[in-house]
């Protein structure tokens, strides 16, 4: 039965993107070479869809479902968390950052090693040792276990949405991108596949499709990278190499405009070795830092790895193994964004996607010989599949996490007051799953054309606000309670939430018009020269003119459309003129007030099961005392 | 699992005395060695890892400061935050197999302690 209904869902999943075919828009890969894309991406999905047939016979039981039985190995948990975690916007959004910045986008990589090591020092073996499947588990062990599910489920949720929504509208606008399958059917095949992942085999599936990404994604990393040094020289001979760039060097002069001209070429490129080019707003970088660090420990899909493995041990081993996995993969993007600068150039990657999400294939196209070669098209072909691969693979891990708060702690939990059958506890994960795998088809489709990058900073925002807080002071403060953690949730959610509402996020009319404005006033003056030497009977300068009338007349297009989108309409959808807050990250202000709430709500309220609990709680946290035992089963 | 989701599993055996094993001294030491190492723990790498967007900030000059060739102190400062991350991980893992030690005898006596 199992097995006829994985192999529908494959078929249905291929059949997807092959019924879309001619409808086939323009894309990174060449028409010709479609077929190879479509081929490799259909090895990838035939081997995911094989390990879920295998996996489905081992899913039986709701540890199962949510906890891979607690049978994963550090090892193998540790490549999982890495899969998880190094979503698309990793593997394409960091290596196109530093190949369009150069030194800021590295800088900002660091920050999501770093969160790593809060989760290693106070968050995986307390959570190992005292939790179960969820975040809420933790919460509820020693507060009211009614009122801390419903918020940590809520919360959860909540992360999980805001991510997930990033990660599917993501998905859709790299796969057309890259291959030109429209918007729709690409959110619909990642939904269907990542539906079939987790509705047939839970964590266990889950585990194994983000083992296979991670090693995928390495792989496909270091032989780009082994390439791109085979050409450039290692570490220091390589630096010199981009410094020395000629495309660096126009690079660094476009971004820095007036300031290039007394600058010699070498002084260009080193510009790119140094801060500034990105980041300008320092106190936003903080406040970016803060999130990263506290909430990755709060991502309720994160957490949830923990309890795939058996022992506090493990969990610690995990970790290392995603520090490794993880930081190498960062390391790597130095050379691959900097070797994108060079060997494609930013014009090339800036013109098929402005934020640099191309850089990465087009990279390896040009390292496996070029737009006209098999090998080039054979290496994107592979990189894109790999960049597809992880978008499931990260989608398919918070759609669970959502599922297992609205069927484990909504429903069993609070719903059922744990009075239900090992069996229907499985079904209600199930249909949890449908029901998140099928709002997130929905809300992908529907956020076309919306801009979600902010959805992810948001969504770390209130892990690091909300969970963070809430999960580090009920494993660590005798004082705290219901009263805290109801607070902190709240105050933590609506802070993060709040503060991004009114932050330069959002879209601002008046200002879209008033810079739209100052473009078409403008397009006279910028014209005249150019009509000047269109006029002047010298080729090149008529070349050269021609392509200069043309950037104006797109820009003035632009700038009109702008103002008629928004004639009439002044303020933001939250009624503001312009933003009310400054920095595009809360968590600055929101983790601090975040914390404050728990501290607060803890002092103000008597919660006798949280201070009966506190013994058994920290003595069990920091021991495993009975832990071994979770998962004798 | 936690005690109130599997009392089958649990029944055999009677309750432990969770005050008793908190108030043994054992467990007093493990506690307080621990507490205090993630806090210094996390309390430097905190401090290591926002030197870097400050540093980046306000410190530009410095960081454009060339060390051999065209390899600057902010090239060397961001890798050097990869080396300090996995070194903090290798170190706490040392600690931890010393913390594990002194858990495992807790866990061994947990049943006597109290009674």
């Amino acid at each position: 039965m199992d097995k006829k209904r994985v192999l529908l869902i494959a078929a249905g999943a291929l059949a997807l993107p092959l019924i879309a075919m001619p409808a086939l828009a323009q894309g990174a890969v060449a028409d010709q070479w479609k077929w190879l894309t479509f081929l490799v991406f259909g090895a990838i999905i035939a081997v995911t869809m094989y390990v879920t047939f295998v996996a489905a016979k081992r899913v039986k039981t709701a540890a199962d479902f949510y906890a891979a039985g607690g049978g994963v190995s550090g090892l193998q948990n540790g490549w999982a968390i890495a899969g998880d975690y190094l979503s698309a916007a990793s593997f394409l959004g960091i290596a196109g950052l530093i190949s369009l910045y150069g030194y800021d986008g590295f800088m900002y990589s660091v920050g999501w090693l770093v969160a790593y090591i809060t989760v290693l020092l106070v968050i995986a073996e307390p959570c190992r040792n005292i939790g179960k499947y969820t975040l809420s588990d933790i919460l509820a062990y020693r507060n009211d276990p009614k009122k801390a599910r419903i918020v940590g489920a809520i919360s959860t949720i909540t992360v999980s949405t805001f991510y997930l929504t990033a990660q599917m509208v993501g998905a859709g606008v790299l796969i057309k991108t890259l291959i030109g399958i429209d918007y729709e059917v690409s959110v619909m095949t990642v939904g269907v596949l990542m539906l079939a992942y987790v509705l047939f085999g839970g964590m266990v599936a889950t585990t194994w499709v983000q083992i296979i990404k991670a090693i995928l994604l390495v792989a496909a990393s270091i032989l780009m990278v082994i390439m791109v040094w085979s050409q450039y020289g290692f570490f220091g001979d390589f630096l010199t190499n981009v410094v020395g760039d000629a495309k660096v060097q126009a690079r660094v002069a476009t971004l820095i405009g007036d300031k290039a001209t007394n600058l010699s070429a070498t002084q260009l490129g080193q510009i790119f070795l140094e801060p500034g080019l990105f980041l300008k707003v320092p106190l936003d970088q903080i406040s970016l830092g803060m999130a990263l660090v506290f909430g990755t420990a709060g991502m309720p899909h994160i957490l949830m790895r923990f309890f795939t493995v058996p022992t506090a041990q493990a969990a610690r081993t995990s970790v290392n193994w995603a520090m490794a996995i993880i930081g190498g993969f960062y390391v790597l993007t130095l050379f691959l964004g900097m070797g994108a600068a060079m060997k494609v150039g930013a014009p090339a990657i800036a013109g098929i996607d402005p934020g640099g999400n191309m850089a990465n294939p087009l990279l390896a196209q040009a390292l496996g010989g070029g737009p006209d070669s098999l090998g080039g098209n054979l290496f994107m072909a592979f990189v894109s599949a790999v960049a597809f691969a992880t978008i499931v693979a990260v989608v398919a891990g918070l759609v669970l996490a959502a599922a297992s708060a609205m069927a484990h702690d909504l429903y069993v939990g609070v719903i059922r007051k744990e009075h239900v059958t090992p069996q229907e506890q499985v079904k209600a994960a199930r249909i949890a799953t449908i029901f998140v795998g099928a709002m997130a088809i929905v809300i992908g489709i529907s956020a076309k054309g919306q801009n979600v990058a902010h959805l992810v900073a948001l969504a770390f925002a209130v892990a690091s606000s909300a969970n963070f807080p809430c999960v580090l002071l009920t494993l660590f403060w005798k004082r705290c309670n219901t009263g805290g953690i109801v607070l902190g949730m709240i105050v933590g959610t609506v802070a993060a939430i709040g503060l991004v509402m009114v932050s330069p996020n959002l879209t601002y009319p008046k200002a879209v018009k008033a810079a739209a404005q100052k473009v078409v006033d403008g397009a006279p003056a910028r014209m005249a020269p150019i009509t000047e030497a269109l006029a002047s009977g010298d080729a090149a300068k008529i070349a050269k003119a021609e392509r200069d009338k043309a950037a104006v007349d797109k820009a003035v297009a632009a700038a009109k459309a702008n103002l008629e989108k928004f004639k009439g309409d002044d303020t933001s959808i939250m009624g503001l003129e312009k933003p009310l807050f400054e920095l595009r990250n809360p968590g600055l202000i929101s983790i601090p007030l975040g914390f404050l709430a728990v501290i607060l709500g803890s002092l103000l309220y008597r919660d006798k099961r949280s201070e009966d609990m506190w013994d058994e709680l920290y003595v069990r946290q920091t021991t495993g005392i009975l832990a071994a035992k979770a998962t004798a089963h | 699992m936690s005690t109130a989701a599997t009392p089958a599993a649990q029944a055999p055996r009677p309750p432990l005395n969770w005050k008793a094993i908190d108030e043994d001294p054992r467990f007093q030491t493990l506690h307080s060695k621990k507490v205090t190492f993630l806090t210094s723990l996390m309390v430097f790498s905190l401090i290591y890892y926002f030197l870097l967007p400050i540093g980046a900030a306000y410190f530009t000059d410095l960081f454009k400061i060339k060390v051999y060739g065209v390899v600057n102190v902010g090239i060397l400062f961001a890798l050097s935050q990869f080396i300090v991350a996995w070194g903090i991980a290798f170190y706490y893992t040392a600690k931890a197999k010393k913390f594990d030690a002194m858990a495992a005898e807790l866990v061994r006596d947990a049943d006597k302690i109290g009674r």
